[in-house]
């Protein structure tokens, strides 16, 4: 299938088509329901995070905010560490981050423009990692890393969480290449570039917010990693790890504070990468 | 993306070449399975562990997490904690690989007044001393006061009998239509005590050896009718202070670090009191939570300092004022406690002091296998109550496990089953 | 076509093998080893205690019965979010913002996020309660009521985890040239010829790498199953973690960790087969 890429390079025509009024109102309306599905559940955390102690009990409740209590969460930023932890965490994330698009990017490149013998090998070794429930290995991991001098570091919570990130990583990044005409390149290369310059210059450019869009997904993989993070740490929690811990077993109105305050930084990050999102959605890169 | 991923490189390196040498000094970290909610942690970081020399670091941790750290240290053979604190049981599979013998300091706590019998339990089967006590509790019955109305005729609710406790149930469910007596069954919930050191106690006198005998049967039975009139949400419960609180359950049964929270909070709304008594007696168990020393600690000095301090009289009764667990030491309880720690404390005393009162001691010996131990009784009670498989036929099934594990372990039997020559045989 | 063997790849999969072979296959190989040995040498002892655990089938026929529900609503979910916004031309931004918020939320404040909803006194009961449908606080959750504990679970994963599938997908239809849809309306396809001759098979590669990741993860649910209904809705996860954590038996933990890792290959070689996806056909 050979379409040319001017053709395809071309800015698109708007999209804007105007719809039927009676079909807009049903669109407007299907939406409005899907916006709510996912907003409610997290006004009703926040309603418990700032219910107080009994608020969590009454009955029958109201979806609207009666007597404000503010006692839980400052509480839990008060706690000793919470600082320290939320470091530990930006730097983990970071890392995997990092760690992931690294090894994973040039994997999935691979995958979506060679055919090579053990190909299918790798594929399968990439998808082991997220099909073992990790707890398991616990315990040998945590001698090793005891050993190896990486245990109680942001660095060895990255490691593992880059081990959870790879596989999406690879997919991901290999779908996305995949998607990217070899055309371009091969275009490039007539035009006496490297195999590295094509690279570089075509496809890294039309990649970038599928990359970013990878990205997000290794730092929420990591950021929202309990398991790996509580066990290869003592003193240097991320803050998931940090505060999950003394949640699991608080009281109730505890748990929807923690809980709120996990939610709170995701979707800020959310909204902090939209323009990537939107990137991929290829409306801003126009 | 190059901006923001060469901040974090520099964060990164910065934490983690400073990360590695600061906080070397001599630091005790205090690595612990209780008191791990956030506002009692808060309470051991603020209050219990001031005015000791030194920085001590609070660490918590759920038994899991506890239990493969614990042993990964050992195999890597290097180690963070100097001192840890957890419940007999959690301490237990760590000996001898993971503990050292802590009788030097046993020999310098004689004269506080901590009973031969708990001071025995801290060997744990051992000729030497692996733990020192720590703080001690119990489990207790805890109801609301609109259920009182619904008490059986002639039942007071500090000698109750488990008859009067399911027709109590079963009153206020004709009178209200619902069930609510509540037991802590959910995931990580305490049930597997209430068989181990009340329910087999009070209805057949023993706990291995009884497992399956006439008396077990008619006990479970019991518990069919009791199930009954339970809250069906009770498979969800770990801690019964929320259940308590939001009213869904009126009566409840389970560990006093559990409940105080209810107590605390609304102790005009509860009254705490014994666990009922079977056929046999008022079967009870103690919990002790002992402090120990991990083999390589980094800082002995330092355990050592933390240990003397929180089995000080005057700690120990902060620890009882501030977090509900009572001094494993002698000291009285001042008279000017919190209205919820009060009752809760009244009800220990009664039960302590009840007439039939029947105590189950912890098991010792079980090592690794205490788990598997607590899954003869849980899964007897899936089996029988939840799935109404018959009786007879599950306790032959299970008995069988059991006595696996007790051969397997070499387990002698503990009080209430009478003294085994070797492993604890099931009858 | 570039050369069929040839040193790049091998180069570029490098270091994501040495990676994975350090921190992950090293530990790997251990548990499997561990899962079958028992007392002294090679045996089959953990994997029967596995199999003869009261609740082993329970939980295999919960996982797949949650896995085989779940995956297909949320790829449905996603299609039609993803229509949805297409057809946007103002507010796209801010709405595809809120549709991919629960992709940074963690499992287990999603299920708490339920567990405020559902619980007895919850706003569910709340609400059906000012209806007048429900006399007072009623129990969704508890092993009494198995099929609204499953329908509990199942919207809180739908909840959770369709923003994955979302963002895979509108990754993909981004990459669709436009001019395909446009030259099928122009001869008079309806849309939803248009979507299942067009946009669909384009799709394809996308709806593998989605359908796969989220196959595999559903297979690993857990924290949302334990929050909403502890073990009344036994997985095979929740299952490996009890030995591992309560029962203290690393060994019969390490045989269900292996079993999940079986049946997620096994799934995964079907989606590669079902969904094959050859180098020509992409645009």
């Amino acid at each position: 299938m050979t379409t040319g890429a001017a053709e395809l390079s071309q800015t698109s025509t708007s999209r804007g088509v105007a719809l039927p009024s009676a079909r807009r109102l049903l669109l407007w309306t299907g939406l409005a329901v899907l916006i709510a599905w996912v907003l409610v559940p997290i006004y009703l955390v926040a309603l418990g995070a700032f219910g107080g102690r009994l608020g969590v009990f009454r009955w029958p409740k109201t979806i609207w905010p009666t007597d404000l209590s503010f006692a839980a969460m400052s509480q839990f930023l008060a706690i000793e560490g919470v600082f320290n932890a939320l470091v530990n965490s930006l730097i983990a994330a970071g890392l995997t981050v990092v760690f992931s698009i690294a090894l994973g990017a040039p994997a999935g490149y691979a995958l979506a423009r060679y055919t090579f013998r053990g190909q299918n090998a790798y594929r399968l070794l990439v998808l082991l990692t997220r099909a073992f429930p990790l707890a398991i290995l616990a315990l040998p991991l945590t001698v090793s890393f005891i050993r190896l001098g990486l245990y109680d570091t942001p660095f060895g919570v990255s490691l593992i969480h880059t081990v959870l990130a790879l596989p999406f990583a690879a997919l991901v990044t290999q779908s996305l290449f995949m998607g990217i005409p070899r055309e371009y390149e091969e275009a490039a290369w007539v035009f006496g570039c490297t195999r590295f310059q094509a690279f570089m210059k075509v496809v890294l450019p039309l990649a970038l917010p599928g990359l970013a869009a990878t990205a997000i997904f290794a730092f929420v993989i990591s950021w929202n990693e309990v398991f790996a993070a509580s066990i290869l740490t003592v003193r240097e929690r991320t803050l998931t790890a940090y505060l999950l811990r003394i949640l699991a077993e608080s009281p109730l109105h505890y748990r929807f504070a923690g809980g709120f305050i996990l939610i709170i930084p995701s979707v800020l990050f959310i909204f902090a990468v939209r323009r990537y999102l939107f990137a991929v959605w290829g409306i801003a890169s126009k | 993306m190059t901006h923001p991923v060469s901040l974090r490189a520099i964060a990164a390196a910065a934490a983690l070449f400073g990360g590695l040498t600061v906080a070397q000094a001599q630091e005790t970290i205090f690595y612990s399975t209780q008191l791990r909610p956030i506002e009692e942690a808060t309470k051991v970081r603020e209050v219990l562990l001031k005015g000791l020399p030194g920085k001590v670091t609070y660490v918590v941790d759920e038994p899991p997490a506890f239990a493969v750290r614990m042993k990964a240290e050992t195999q890597a053979g290097k180690r963070t904690a100097s001192v840890v604190g957890a419940l007999h049981g959690e301490l237990q599979p760590h000996v001898p690989a993971d503990l050292q013998p802590v009788d030097d300091v046993a020999a310098k706590l004689t004269d506080l007044g901590i009973p031969a019998s708990l001071m025995d339990l801290g060997k744990l089967g051992t000729n030497q001393q692996q733990y020192i006590p720590w703080m001690q509790a119990t489990y207790v019955m805890v109801a609301n006061k609109q259920a009182l109305q619904y008490l059986p005729p002639g039942a007071d609710v500090n000698s109750l009998t488990y008859a009067q406790l399911q027709q109590w149930g079963k009153n206020i469910v004709d009178k209200t239509g619902q069930r609510r007596l509540g037991l802590p069954a959910g995931p990580t919930g305490l049930l597997p005590r209430f068989f181990q050191g009340y329910f087999y106690p009070s209805f057949t006198g023993g706990v291995v050896t009884t497992f399956k005998s006439a008396d077990a049967e008619a006990g479970w039975n019991a518990l069919k009718d009791l199930w009954a009139v339970s809250n069906p949400n009770s498979t969800n419960y770990n801690f019964m202070q929320e259940p308590l609180l939001s009213g869904e359950v009126w009566i409840a049964w389970d560990h006093i670090a559990r409940v105080k929270e209810a107590l605390t909070l609304q102790p005009d709304q509860f009254v705490a009191f014994p666990a009922p008594a079977g056929p046999k007696g008022r079967g009870y168990m103690p919990v002790i939570a002992g402090l120990a020393i991990p083999k390589d600690a980094p800082n002995r000095a330092g355990a050592v300092a933390v240990i003397e301090h929180l089995t000080k009289p005057e700690t120990q009764l902060a620890t009882a004022a501030e977090v509900g667990f009572f001094p494993v030491v002698k000291a009285e309880l001042p008279p000017d406690l919190a209205p919820g720690i009060k009752q809760l404390a009244g009800a220990v005393a009664a039960t302590q002091n009840a007439k039939d009162a029947l105590v189950s001691l912890l098991p010792v010996g079980l090592g690794a296998k205490g788990g598997e131990f607590n899954k003869v009784y849980l899964d007897s009670f899936q089996r029988i109550v939840l799935r109404n498989e018959p009786v007879k036929d599950v306790l032959e099934a299970q008995a069988k496990v059991l006595d696996g594990l007790m051969k397997e372990t070499g387990a002698p039997c503990w009080a209430p089953d009478k003294p085994s020559q070797g492993a604890c045989p099931v009858q | 076509m570039p050369a069929r063997t040839s040193w790049i790849p091998y180069a570029l999969i490098a270091p994501s093998v040495v990676f994975l072979g350090a921190l992950f296959l090293v530990p790997l190989v251990q548990t499997i080893w561990l899962s079958f040995s028992a007392g002294e040498g090679l045996s089959l002892d953990n994997y029967q205690r596995m199999a003869g655990d009261l609740n082993f089938s329970l939980a295999v026929k919960n996982t797949f019965l949650l896995t085989l529900v779940v995956v297909p609503l949320q790829v449905v979910l996603a299609l039609g979010m993803a229509t949805m916004v297409t057809k946007l031309d103002k507010g796209r931004d801010l709405v595809l913002w809120v549709l991919t918020i629960p992709l940074g939320i963690s499992d287990l404040a999603a299920g708490l996020a339920w567990l405020a909803l559902l619980q007895n006194t919850g706003y569910l009961n709340s609400a059906l309660y000012a209806l007048g449908l429900i006399q007072g606080p009623t129990g969704w959750l508890s092993q009494e009521t198995p099929v609204a504990l499953f329908i509990a679970i199942m919207l809180a994963e739908l909840w959770r985890a369709t923003a994955i599938v979302l963002v895979i997908l509108i990754a993909g239809l981004q990459l669709i040239p436009k001019e395909f849809s446009e030259a099928a309306e122009i001869f008079g396809a309806k849309p939803w010829t248009r979507f299942t001759r067009i946009t669909l098979p384009l799709l394809k590669p996308s709806l593998q790498s989605a359908l796969i990741l989220r196959t595999v993860l559903a297979f690993e649910v857990f924290a949302v199953v334990y929050a909403l209904g502890g073990r009344n809705f036994p997985v095979l996860v929740g299952e490996a973690y009890v030995w591992q954590n309560d029962n203290q038996n690393y060994g019969v933990a390490a045989s269900y960790a292996v079993l999940i890792m079986v049946i997620s290959l096994a799934a995964t070689a079907v989606y590669l087969r079902a969904l094959r996806t050859r180098p020509e056909q992409l645009p």
